[in-house]
């Protein structure tokens, strides 16, 4: 599925040109989300996570410092766990994103997900998309084989609640149901 | 915040060229730069991003030293086996360093460009200063500024005797990592000694042949993600029961890596011992300005030096 979503600010609509070239303040961005390619317009200063949010509405994934300490922005880029808040949506074209909402299977969580109900990895639930997304590439990564080194390699997704032995018995059992310990 | 231009370049050519423009600035992994410009404290009028220029490649050995592209990431170099068995310093360094996700983000060039954590760095004016705190550095303040240096990467370049190659329109230059580093004294702005316009496009590092035997140890206030307050690298070799030479650079201490070359001279020849190591470290104490907040430290140094040199001695 292409989706189209053409300018919607007023600056936009003023610009001449978005064809991403130089003297452009816009640039027209192809990537893939969840398994969706998507055509959109944006400002080079519309990061990642602004438009996974407010243009195309998909608000699971959460703004917490916005400057790159809390972990709660958390995306996979090709794969990769990154930080949407410091990406600009300029540099992720042709690139696969994936967010919370592209997890699932219909109504069947991902073991993530259902690790994160079972093992009670969350109270308040604003981290918890990010450290879900986190928690699957630390997994693929290889940096889940005991408690230390999920702690150590989950670091960067902080948790104001404290839920972190939880979150950490969370990210165990997935790991050790795919067989990795 | 005021939109800016972008252009992603595919070869160096472009990048010159485009960072002739008014306000131009460039653009790589992003983790210090986004923010920075979110703060204000970075005006941003051109974004050139330069993730597909060809800065790649990793190699390390005994005999030729290492060669590190400025587009690797930290998560990609600190994960690189060479470069792990002959330098460890290097990629423990990385490994320390921020999260996970940062390591995926940033780049080793944008590493060693990154500011301080200060508000001096992190407002749209340079002129600011924080009140003292028991993060300040201990050598190399002056009025304008007392952050340290953020980067543990560079702590352990410095160790190595490292340098950053950079190039411009006109061509390159090598420049070490001594050199490339400066203390804040009156212009704060100034943190390297880079031009404008001017990448690094590699770090290389000289051959160090006892290398495999070097460390980097990191005191922070938490276990994870966090900056270092006291942090040392260290590289030793040791002669049967004596030190033949050593190598020890020193993070959160200096507004700059901070070399401790009167420590290393201090223990060349001496018996390997932890007399000897404690004896060295007290040498730390000459050249260090401290106030109340941050006196400790300079014993929290000397300890680190220690620990982190008894951590070597061990591995012989």
């Amino acid at each position: 599925m292409v989706r189209e979503t053409g300018p919607i600010s007023p600056m936009l609509a003023a610009t001449k040109s978005t064809n991403g070239g130089s003297d452009s303040f816009s640039a027209e961005l192809s990537f893939r989300l969840n398994g969706d390619s998507h055509i959109v317009v944006v400002e080079p200063r519309t990061t990642l996570l602004d438009l996974l949010r407010d243009r195309l509405r998909l608000t699971g994934t959460k703004i917490g410092c916005d400057h790159g300490t809390c972990g709660a922005c958390t995306v996979l880029v090709d794969g990769r766990r990154v930080l949407s808040c410091l990406t600009l949506a300029v540099t992720i074209q042709g690139k696969e994103v994936t967010t919370i909402e592209g997890l699932a299977s219909g109504e069947n969580l991902h073991p993530m997900q259902q690790a994160f109900i079972e093992c009670d990895g969350l109270q308040c639930g604003f981290c918890t998309c990010g450290q879900i997304i986190s928690a699957i590439a630390c997994i693929r990564e290889g940096h889940a084989t005991n408690i230390e080194e999920i702690r150590e390699w989950m670091s960067g997704n902080l948790c104001r609640c404290g839920a972190y032995p939880n979150i950490a018995a969370a990210v165990y059992r997935v790991s050790r149901e795919q067989g990795n310990l | 915040m005021k939109n800016f231009t972008y252009a992603a370049v595919k070869d160096y050519g472009q990048a010159f060229n485009e960072s002739e423009r008014r306000g131009a600035v460039f653009l790589a992994g992003g983790t210090n730069l986004v923010d920075l410009w979110k703060l204000g404290a970075i005006a941003v009028d051109h974004a050139i991003e330069i993730n597909s220029l060809p800065m790649l490649g990793i190699s390390a050995s005994a005999t030729a030293g290492f060669k590190l592209g400025a587009n690797e990431r930290m998560a990609d170099a600190a994960a690189q086996a060479d470069l792990a068995k002959h330098y460890p310093v290097i990629v423990e360094s990385l490994f320390l360093a921020a999260s996970p996700q940062i390591r995926n983000m940033a780049s080793l060039g944008g590493n060693l460009m990154q500011r301080p954590r200060s508000i001096t760095y992190r407002n749209p004016d340079i002129t600011r200063v924080d009140p003292p705190s028991r993060f300040d550095a201990i050598y190399g303040v002056s009025q304008r500024s007392a952050a340290p240096h953020p980067s543990d990467f560079a702590v352990a370049l410095l160790a190595l005797d490292a340098s950053v190659r950079l190039r411009d329109a006109q061509g390159e230059r090598t420049v070490k990592i001594d050199d490339f580093y400066r203390s804040p004294e009156n212009s704060p702005e100034q943190l390297t000694t880079i031009r404008p316009g001017e990448l690094i496009v590699e770090i290389v590092g000289p051959a160090l042949p006892w290398g495999f035997r070097s460390t980097y140890t990191k005191i922070r206030d938490r276990a994870s993600y966090q900056f270092a307050i006291v942090s040392v690298a260290a590289a030793l070799d040791i002669d049967g029961a004596h030190i033949r030479d050593v190598r020890l650079a020193a993070g959160g201490v200096g507004t700059r890596p901070w070399r401790l070359i009167k420590v290393e001279d201090g223990l060349r020849g001496k018996p390997a011992s932890v007399e000897s190591y404690q004896t060295a470290a007290n040498l730390v104490r000459g050249t260090a300005t401290t106030h109340t907040y941050n006196a400790y430290k300079v014993p929290l140094l000397q300890n680190t030096i220690v620990r982190t040199l008894l951590k070597l001695e061990a591995m012989v």
